[in-house]
């Protein structure tokens, strides 16, 4: 790089430019490429904006003139109860969270300042969850459900997934990084394990937490194959499920009405990650990041 | 917001908590699952009708639940069986019935057919549709949303094709000549309209029977243990489908989808269309064109199967439950109902009483494309039925799409789906 | 001593209540598919019994079976590396600061968050023939009309993009967040000593990716045999099998034929990809990989 003269990095020295960023033409041309590949990516979705927002006679035909209209998604609510559907989906992914953190803390602090026999192989167990996971299990799961008589209820759904190996793992990671110093001394000043764990782990770890409670609501918003396995009934199918149920139906295809729904089952989280994208972003870097 | 479903839902979860103490005590309580998307508001229309009843009969509730596809409802049904607690009444194809008898999820329902109105009833139902209802002397299914296939065609698309636009097809051959006309090809070769299509997703086997009893044939025995699939006429009705598009070129070549089927034929990207006659009021709102409906061309004869769904009744249910399902099946099928459902869906009337009423008469001669259904019921045949259906539909599915898009010849495509049908069935002799 | 005691014990009771749930829906159920394997579906009138390895005989003979997993295969041969290649490069790029960035960042990450479910709908739409979007485009450029995934030829592939699609961002994630944390001194370095733009990025930061890559493969390959929601939304396995994978199969013989025991031989030999998967990336690629 013989133009290493050139840069900016000399007028603002408080912005650290690395030497291979592409400048000028090359910059250029990164740029397009770049948003030529993102407004291939959005062009999906672009597209079941535009079918969802106009008549179905627009639907394959793109008319800028077309009139604008809510008419798709008022039949698609009133066509199956999406009401009660987000409903559900917001109780399950709060319980399967809610759980997962209670439960996911507790074993992390133990792998990660107890000292017990057997923590190797707990762990090593632990951990081939993070390849086998209860999506592939569903068989099994299910009989296990129907034994205990939670076919057909968001607990059904939410069992399998609140031991989480992916937050037991992401926990302990932290956990280990807090200083036992802390720890020492508030033991000495007579707190308990519990009170130690409350006190000083937890609050310390807090990004993390919000980290971990995007990515796993994020993952169980959409989850499909094993709500779609276990429930049965209105009261407990999540979105995912009301809305394929919706969608696939054997007498043909309205293609506006099934944008309409699909964008309102995925509205609370498009609309949550367009407000808080970098947080998102972050989020799952750090989620990420071991 | 759909309040009313909100509303009916929680109110059953709480009555459902609430039911050993139950003031009232005496509501007989039923689920009742059922696949129709008719599209629109029709889980509405299934809600009022249950809300109907409830109020004739307040000692039975009936709790509907919209379970999606036919394939997603049979799922849903038989492994809440397998885990006890099936729903009480559910709606399912017909041709399932082997299966459901299999697993001992439903019972025959001779023993709640009592009064003489009762048998009179029984005795009013189409017997084309009686056919995949009845297996060793007993009636398993009450017939509800059945259909057969009907060809509808473009009236518009006709005339610019010069063709004459009250006219439909009668014979395969004159089939493929109106379709050769009513393909449109630019100059390069590419397709903007098909002549006919046949759609091969979900249902590639009952358009494969329609051809088939055209050709001569029939898929399967009565008894649903044994099936013809390598039979001659089963293979000149493949070969003739596996034609238009790859001989004659006026179908789409590969899969067709079953559900987007209709769409191409309301956006006029082909001519004709075979499909379930279910679609009817859905291309009658929708066709911004005039179109017909005709029973489906003839080759050695005219045919196609029944189709469509049947109540069932769960074996376990208690007795009380079930009677109370059957009352609620009963009472759906009331000629007036059954027009009623008729129109609004585009299914045939189930009873010869329904096309008797004054509503369906009205109807009839104001759009007598609504008969035309009813009206092929005399050449109509039984539906593929067997032992452990779900697999030997997948067996013959997978073959025609094997040889629809051109990995197997027609006749190799049907010997292998019938090896492996003896294979599943074998066992069941 | 008394203090070991009241750590064991301790330790265990904090773990005890997720290490129950795990035992219960993954440890258990992996183990009770395999002894399931070995025994016959219970039907009505023919209840289940031992039969041995004919499960698994029945899976060989069974064309379905090695269709699901030759498909499967080629599945994750083809998502895997286009997605992480495809990753990588979006992840450089927004790293750069390049106009567009943000609009751009904001696209490649917006598939991760959308239900897998509800984008399969709309890539349903965009494939269809003659008026999706794909073909309006397509037949406005001149090319032959094509029916995408109503063909064999190319219904994998075209699920195959939608997975590719979908995951990319998710993926890129990590590399940007891996791409930040290496030291701008190195950079500086390379560029004193003149390497090129090809020589920093394959001698430098590449090999500090490593360990980001390898834990993008695992992510990768487990949703290659876990991710079938596509496929029930857009193909339900066709055209002929052509789209079948394993897992949508294990679904199809286990919740449509009701045939379990035969559903839990297959669910052993999904589990043992993913055994092999784990032991050739935590064995073989490890000890390839620099860690910190």
């Amino acid at each position: 790089m013989s133009d290493a003269s050139f840069t900016p990095a000399r007028r603002r020295p408080e912005i650290r430019f690395s030497p291979y960023e592409p400048r000028g033409f090359w910059r250029a041309l990164e740029g397009v490429g770049a948003v030529i590949l993102a407004t291939l990516w959005v062009l999906p979705l672009l597209f079941a904006f535009w079918a969802a927002f106009h008549g179905a006679e627009y639907t394959t035909r793109l008319e800028l003139g077309a009139p604008l209209t809510l008419e798709n998604f008022r039949r698609a609510w009133d066509a199956a109860p999406f009401a009660r559907y987000f409903l559900n989906t917001t109780v399950l992914v709060t319980l399967i969270f809610a759980c997962q953190v209670v439960l996911g803390t507790l074993a992390a602090y133990a792998f990660a300042r107890f000292d017990f026999p057997g923590r190797g192989t707990a762990f090593a167990l632990v951990l081939v969850q993070l390849m086998i996971m209860p999506d592939v299990l569903i068989v099994e799961n299910y009989r296990t459900m129907s034994r205990l008589g939670l076919v057909d209820t968001i607990p059904g759904i939410a069992l399998p997934y609140i031991a989480s190996a992916f937050g037991i793992f992401l926990l302990r990671q932290t956990f280990k990084t807090i200083p036992k110093e802390l720890d020492d001394a508030a033991r000495v000043e007579g707190a308990s394990a519990l009170q130690i764990l409350l006190k000083i782990y937890v609050p310390l770890a807090k990004p993390i937490y919000i980290a971990y409670g995007l990515v796993s609501v994020s993952y169980h918003w959409n989850n499909f194959l094993w709500p779609l396995i276990v429930t049965n009934s209105v009261e407990a199918r999540p979105l995912t499920v009301g809305l394929q149920v919706f969608a696939g139906g054997d007498q043909g295809v309205d293609w506006a009405v099934i944008c309409a729904a699909t964008l309102m089952t995925s509205a609370p989280l498009l609309v949550g990650f367009l407000l808080f994208q970098r947080q998102f972003v972050q989020s799952f870097m750090r989620a990420g990041i071991r | 917001m759909d309040r009313r479903h909100f509303l009916t839902g929680s109110a059953a979860a709480a009555a459902s908590l609430a039911r050993p103490a139950l003031a009232q005590g005496t509501a007989t309580e039923i689920s009742f699952f059922y696949p129709v998307a008719v599209g629109g508001a029709i889980t509405r229309v299934i809600d009022g009708y249950a809300a109907d009843f409830s109020r004739e009969r307040p000692d039975i509730k009936v709790t509907p639940v919209y379970a999606g596809t036919y394939q997603e409802t049979l799922v849903k049904v038989l492994t809440a069986h397998k885990s006890g607690t099936p729903p009480t009444l559910s709606v399912l194809l017909s041709t399932d019935m082997f299966t459901l008898i299999d697993e001992e999820a439903i019972v025959p329902l001779n023993g709640f057919v009592r009064t003489d109105a009762d048998k009179a009833w029984l005795d009013d139902f189409y017997t084309g549709f009686m056919l995949n209802s009845q297996s060793g002397g007993q009636t398993w299914g009450i017939p509800f949303q059945r259909s057969t296939i009907v060809l509808y065609w473009n009236k518009d698309l006709f005339r610019q094709a010069g063709l004459d636009p009250e006219k439909a097809p009668a014979s395969w051959a004159e089939h493929v000549a109106f379709a050769e006309k009513l393909t449109r090809r630019d100059a390069a070769g590419n397709v903007s309209q098909w002549g006919t299509q046949i759609p091969s997703t979900g249902f590639g086997y009952w358009m494969l029977q329609a051809l088939a009893i055209e050709a001569g044939d029939v898929l399967a025995n009565q008894e649903g243990d044994r099936t013809f699939f390598d039979k001659p006429g089963v293979t000149e009705a493949l070969q003739y489908w596996v034609d238009l598009a790859q001989k004659h070129k006026v179908h789409a070549p590969g899969i067709v989808e079953w559900g987007t089927t209709p769409r191409d034929f309301l956006e006029g990207k082909t001519a004709m269309m075979w499909t379930t006659t279910g679609n009817l009021t859905n291309i009658r709102t929708n066709a911004r064109f005039g179109f017909g409906v005709a029973m489906l061309p003839a080759n050695k004869r005219r045919g196609s199967p029944t189709g469509g769904g049947n109540f069932h009744i769960a074996r376990k249910a208690s007795p009380t439950q079930q009677e109370a399902a059957f009352r609620f099946a009963r009472w759906m099928t009331q000629p007036e109902r059954a027009a009623r459902w008729s129109i609004d869906t585009g299914y045939v009337g189930v009873s010869r009483a329904a096309y008797a009423t004054q509503t369906m008469k009205d109807h009839v001669a104001g759009f007598p494309a609504a008969a035309v259904a009813r009206d092929q019921l005399e050449f109509a045949v039984a539906e593929l039925s067997t032992h452990e259906n779900q697999r030997v539909t997948k067996a013959l599915g997978d073959n025609i799409q094997a040889a629809l898009t051109g990995s197997k010849a027609p006749d190799r495509a049907l010997r292998d789906a019938q090896a492996e049908a003896e294979r599943i069935l074998r066992p069941y002799r | 001593m008394n203090s070991r005691l009241s750590a064991a014990v301790h330790g265990w009771l904090l773990l005890m209540p997720a290490m129950l749930l795990l035992v219960a829906f993954t440890h258990w159920p992996a183990v009770a598919s395999f002894i399931e394997s070995f025994s016959s579906t219970p039907r009505p009138r023919r209840p289940s019994r031992f039969v041995g390895v004919a499960n698994y005989e029945q899976m060989l003979a069974d064309p379905v079976f090695w269709q699901s997993l030759a498909n499967n295969l080629w599945f994750a041969l083809g998502t895997i590396p286009l997605a992480i290649g495809l990753a990588l490069l979006m992840a450089i790029w927004v790293n750069d600061r390049i106009p567009g960035r943000t609009f751009a960042r904001m696209a490649y990450f917006t598939p991760t968050i959308l239900p897998m479910i509800a984008v399969a709908n709309i890539w349903l739409f965009f494939y269809t023939p003659q008026y999706g979007l794909l073909e309006q485009v397509a037949s406005g450029l001149g090319f032959a009309s094509h029916n995408w995934l109503g063909s064999r030829e190319t219904a994998l592939a075209a699920v195959a993009l939608v997975a590719v699609w979908k995951e990319s961002g998710f993926f890129m994630i990590f590399y940007l967040a891996a791409l930040q944390g290496i030291s701008p001194t190195l950079a500086e370095a390379a560029a004193l000593e003149g390497a090129s733009r090809w020589t920093f990025f394959r001698r430098v930061q590449f090999p500090l990716l490593m360990p980001t890559t390898l834990f993008v493969l695992i992510n990768a390959v487990i949703n290659a045999f876990r991710t079938v929601d596509h496929i029930i939304v857009m193909t339900r396995g066709g055209p002929d099998n052509a789209t079948s994978l394993l897992l949508f199969y294990i679904y199809q013989v286990g919740f449509n034929f009701w045939d379990t025991s035969y559903a839990a031989a297959l669910t052993v030999v999904l589990l043992a990809m993913l055994a092999i998967a784990a032991l050739v990336q935590y064995g073989w690629l490890e000890r390839k990989v620099h860690y910190r």
